[in-house]
């Protein structure tokens, strides 16, 4: 547990940085709305989703219904399916910790937890998953109780350590791809981003990628996985759906090169 | 909304987020096996998913002006370089930061 708990807080240092300020921001936009140190306690302890308490503050002084407050929660958290249906296997035997650890699976604690190769033995893994889950969200809670406590005082210009959020998912996202045997996920997960992005623009665009995501995830065959190619690899019809998909992704991917570069 | 108003809509986000978070394993996670499908899904996912972070940190990047996409891409470029040369997680992300910050707060 000890030689766990070290590892785990090293991993959450990252989180740290972005949840601390993130939290902070929070915290203080919470207190200058006239709102108590005890909602922005149980928002951080009870909620537990960075960008959803954001837009909440805006639902409460906007006056919004609890109609629009309901689906605003499922426009904004809808990724967090995804989240669940790749630790499904991995949550598998972690005993008691699982409804915690479900609860608390944030992008943050996902970028963590759904690395595979994590440094740490098969039977530690339970007792991993569940520390890091506590320190994050120590953090997130940490954070909020500094902006909203002591927020006013501070004059440190922190703008732009947000970055630190975008930069963990960027390392997560290169180690993922240096290991992983097909690319394709990788190029179909920046593709279909990049292109509803630049269709339907920043508000709306998460929710549709992630569904070309799904949809085109289902349908490669799976690298290294020979029980599902070996029946029909010879087929010339599944070949053919094969190298369509590569030229889908590959399209994407170099549109989304284009835009880098403009 | 009133006090009692903010408490309620508390609650709903709450129980409206652990919803969506509980659904798979409510959905999926009751039998001894993960269905094939969703196993053969949730293996490929988590890097797709990771790339589409990525684009959804980036979402609000400009092209207008030089500010507006300079100091993201630099700041990328300066993460991707050094995680590809020691890759070492912290010491990426904290230089990453530290550059971007810099960019926007200095520079541009």
């Amino acid at each position: 547990m000890k030689a766990s708990l070290k590892r785990a807080f090293v991993d959450t240092l990252p989180v740290m940085t972005g949840y601390i300020v993130l939290g902070f921001g929070f915290g203080i936009i919470l207190k200058s709305g006239g709102h108590s140190m005890l909602l922005a306690l149980c928002m951080s302890l009870f909620i537990y989703a960075g960008s959803m308490q954001y837009a909440a503050l805006g639902l409460m002084t906007g006056g919004a219904s609890m109609i629009s407050v309901f689906l605003t929660t499922l426009a904004v958290n809808a990724r967090h399916i995804f989240y669940g249906i790749s630790m499904l296997d991995k949550y598998r035997g972690v005993g008691k910790r699982k409804p915690y650890l479900i609860f608390s699976l944030t992008d943050e604690t996902y970028s963590l937890v759904c690395r595979d190769s994590l440094g740490v033995p098969e039977e530690k893994r339970g007792d991993y998953y569940l520390l890091v889950s506590v320190i994050n969200h120590l953090w997130w809670i940490t954070g909020t109780l500094l902006g909203a406590g002591v927020g006013a005082l501070v004059s440190f210009n922190t703008e732009g350590i947000d970055f630190a959020l975008t930069a963990l998912f960027l390392t997560v996202f290169i180690e993922g791809f240096i290991t992983a045997k097909s690319k394709l996920p990788a190029l179909i997960g920046v593709g279909a981003s990049v292109l509803f992005l630049l269709i339907l623009g920043q508000d709306n665009f998460l929710i549709p990628a992630m569904l070309l995501i799904a949809v085109l995830l289902c349908v490669i065959p799976e690298a290294g996985d020979d029980s599902d190619k070996s029946r029909c690899d010879s087929e010339s019809t599944d070949g053919k759906t094969d190298t369509a998909f590569v030229d889908k992704a590959t399209e994407d991917a170099d549109e989304g090169q284009v835009t880098d570069g403009e | 909304m009133n006090n009692a108003e903010i408490w309620i809509a508390v609650a709903i986000i709450a129980l409206t987020t652990a919803l969506l978070r509980f659904l798979p394993f409510v959905i999926f996670g009751r039998g001894r096996k993960t269905p094939r499908m969703i196993s053969k899904l949730s293996r490929s996912l988590p890097l797709a998913i990771m790339g589409m972070l990525v684009v959804y940190c980036l979402r609000g990047v400009s092209f207008t002006s030089p500010a507006g996409f300079l100091p993201a891409l630099i700041a990328c470029a300066v993460v991707a370089v050094l995680h590809l040369w020691r890759r070492n997680t912290l010491v990426s992300i904290v230089a990453g930061t530290v550059c971007y910050m810099l960019l926007v707060q200095l520079v541009f």
